[in-house]
C-alpha cells in the first residue's frame, strides 16, 4: 500500500508538471490518440511523453526478474484493446485523464466517467473470472 | 525544444510512478476490480496519492496564477481548476462503459499498457496495437457520421 501511495504521488507530480510546463492534461488515452491521429503542432510533445513512459518500462524491466503480463489469450486481449481504444476516444478519457486529472479538477463529467468504468470493469471481472471461470483465479 | 524535454521528463516520471505502484501488472488491476474475490485496495491508494498531489498543485497554481514561470503558456494561466465546459452525455457514458469492459477483461488501461510495452511484455504489444486500431475505428466512425450529416452520440 505504501508503494501504491508513493507511485500515486509521482503520477500526481507528473500530471502537475505536464500541466504547468506544457499546458496540457496528462491523460494517456488523449496523448496516445493525439500522437497517432492528430498531426498538429503538439504532436511531438505527445510522442516524447509516450517515449518517457516507454523508457520507464524499459528501465523497470532491468530491475525485475519477472515482467508482469496479462493472463488471457491473445484474441480476447486484442478485443480488450479495441474496446479500450474505442471507449476512451468516445468517452474522452481513461484512468489518468478522468481519474487523476479530472477528479483533481473536481469535474462532474470525470466523476461520472470514473464511476461508470469502475462499475463495468468490476462487472466484467466478476462475469469472466467467477461466473465463466476463465483465465485462472483472479 | 524545452517543451519536448519537459514532456519527456513528465512521461518518464509518470511511467516510474506506474512501475513503483505495481499498476503495470494486470493482476493488480484485476485484484482491485475483483470485489467478490481477494480484493486489493492498491489502485485506490495510487489514485488517492495522485489526486491529493495534483489537486493541491492546481489549487496552489490557481492562487499564484502564473504557475512555475511567467513564460508559461496562456492556457496555464487562464484555465482554473474546477471548470468543465461540456455536459454529461451519451458519448461520455457509453465510452466509459466500453472502456471499463476492456479494462476489466485485460487488466490494462492505456498508461500501464504503454509502460509494459517498454518492459517487453508480449501481451502489451498486442494490446497497444488493438487499442490504436480501436481509436482509428472511432475516428473513422466520426468522419462517416459527420459526412452523412446525421447527428449521433459520436459527433457532438
Amino acid at each position: 500500500m505504501l508503494l501504491a501511495l508513493i507511485g500515486g504521488v509521482l503520477i500526481g507530480l507528473s500530471a502537475s508538471l505536464y500541466w504547468s510546463l506544457n499546458g496540457r492534461i496528462a491523460g494517456i488515452s488523449g496523448i496516445f490518440g493525439g500522437a497517432i491521429l492528430d498531426f498538429g503542432r503538439k504532436r511531438w510533445e505527445r510522442v516524447l511523453f509516450l517515449l518517457g513512459m516507454f523508457a520507464a518500462g524499459l528501465a523497470f524491466a532491468r530491475f525485475t526478474t519477472r515482467v508482469p503480463a496479462p493472463t488471457l489469450p491473445l484474441l480476447p486481449l486484442a478485443l480488450a484493446g479495441l474496446l479500450v481504444g474505442f471507449g476512451t476516444r468516445l468517452g474522452s478519457g481513461c484512468t489518468s485523464g478522468h481519474g487523476v486529472c479530472g477528479l483533481s479538477r473536481l469535474s462532474p463529467r470525470s466523476l461520472v466517467a470514473v464511476v461508470i468504468f469502475m462499475i463495468t470493469g468490476a462487472l466484467t471481472v466478476f462475469v469472466v473470472r467467477h461466473v465463466l471461470g476463465l483465465w485462472g483465479p483472479a | 525544444m524545452r517543451a519536448l524535454l519537459t514532456a519527456l521528463g513528465s512521461g518518464l516520471l509518470f511511467g516510474i510512478g506506474l512501475c513503483v505502484s505495481g499498476m503495470t501488472d494486470p493482476a493488480n488491476i484485476i485484484a482491485f476490480l475483483d470485489v467478490s474475490g481477494r480484493w486489493s485496495p492498491n489502485l485506490a491508494g495510487v489514485m488517492l496519492g495522485a489526486v491529493a498531489v495534483h489537486f493541491s498543485w492546481l489549487r496552489w497554481v490557481a492562487r499564484r496564477k502564473s504557475a512555475l514561470d511567467v513564460n508559461a503558456p496562456e492556457s496555464v494561466r487562464s484555465i482554473q481548476p474546477g471548470v468543465s465546459a461540456k455536459r454529461v452525455d451519451g458519448a461520455l457514458i457509453g465510452g466509459a462503459a466500453l472502456f471499463g469492459i476492456g479494462w476489466g477483461l485485460s487488466g490494462y488501461c492505456p498508461g500501464p499498457a504503454i509502460v509494459a510495452l517498454g518492459s517487453g511484455a508480449f501481451g502489451a504489444i498486442v494490446f497497444v496495437l488493438a487499442m490504436a486500431a480501436g481509436m482509428v475505428l472511432n475516428q473513422g466512425a466520426r468522419w462517416t457520421i459527420k459526412r452523412s450529416g446525421k447527428g449521433s452520440m459520436l459527433v457532438r
